[in-house]
């Protein structure tokens, strides 16, 4: 039977529901959203079987520029046993992003997604962001910022253990 | 005019109002979309004349000088 507490009630689970329909983009445990449906300028490395971390960065952001180094350092030892580093710049401007590339000469795949289309549709919480992906396509971890070694060696485990997974 | 009849017209005026803090969107920039904000030009001690200027009418009217960028207070007792 209608009642203005009914009504009440379910207005207020409506504002609830929308409140998280609009936070939750992507699930642990469930598969990444396929990296070739969003447009990104750049070519994407071959990564179907392999581990791979999308790192989402930006040539304005200090401390996604400082893990550059560790990342490349990773990719190099990582490579052979089947991980893939795709790191995506959300830079609207391309001139920084070349310039950027052009200089440090990254040893992993850098692309751009100019349109902001997939992180917005990834929504990271911070800048930087990586989102480690096992050998099916699944989401197994989320990491934000970079603060030095610390963080990259415990990334770098993380890495380990679902290269070992089969 | 029974105030149970202004209840209801009440909580969807209510709702709609508030269904605008449900999406982030509308208050707040997201990590992504701050190249603007990290700007140089935008710091405020970009200019070291403006900062000096700065410094220095804010220890002439408090009378304390070094108080902001030197250790120890603007007293004078450290």
């Amino acid at each position: 039977m209608w009642s203005p507490k009914n009504t009440s009630l379910a207005c207020l689970l409506g504002l609830v529901l929308g409140a998280f329909a609009a936070s939750a983009e992507v699930k642990f445990g469930a598969p990444f959203p396929e990296l070739a449906t969003f447009s990104l300028e750049g070519s994407l490395p071959p990564h179907e079987g392999r581990v791979v971390l999308i790192d989402f960065w930006a040539t304005w952001c200090a401390p996604c520029k400082a893990s550059f180094p560790f990342y490349s350092a990773l990719q190099t030892e990582l490579a052979p046993l089947g991980f893939t580093l795709i790191a995506v710049s959300v830079d609207k401007k391309a001139a920084p992003f070349d310039e950027f590339i052009k200089r440090f000469a990254p040893a992993f795949a850098t692309v751009r997604d100019s349109g902001q289309k997939m992180v917005a549709a990834i929504q990271p919480p911070a800048m930087p962001t990586c989102y480690l992906l096992d050998r099916h396509g699944v989401l197994r971890l989320v990491h934000s910022g970079f603060h030095g070694d610390a963080d990259g060696q415990k990334l770098r485990a993380e890495i380990i253990k679902l290269i070992e997974e089969k | 005019m029974k105030p149970s009849v202004l209840i209801l017209p009440s909580i969807l005026v209510a709702c709609a109002c508030a269904g605008g803090c449900s999406t982030t969107k509308l208050v707040r920039v997201q990590p992504w979309e701050r190249a603007t904000l990290a700007d140089y030009t935008m710091r405020s001690d970009r200019d070291p004349l403006h900062t000096a200027m700065s410094e220095h009418i804010y220890f002439s009217r408090e009378a304390s000088s070094g108080g902001r960028g030197v250790g120890g207070s603007g007293c004078g007792c450290n």
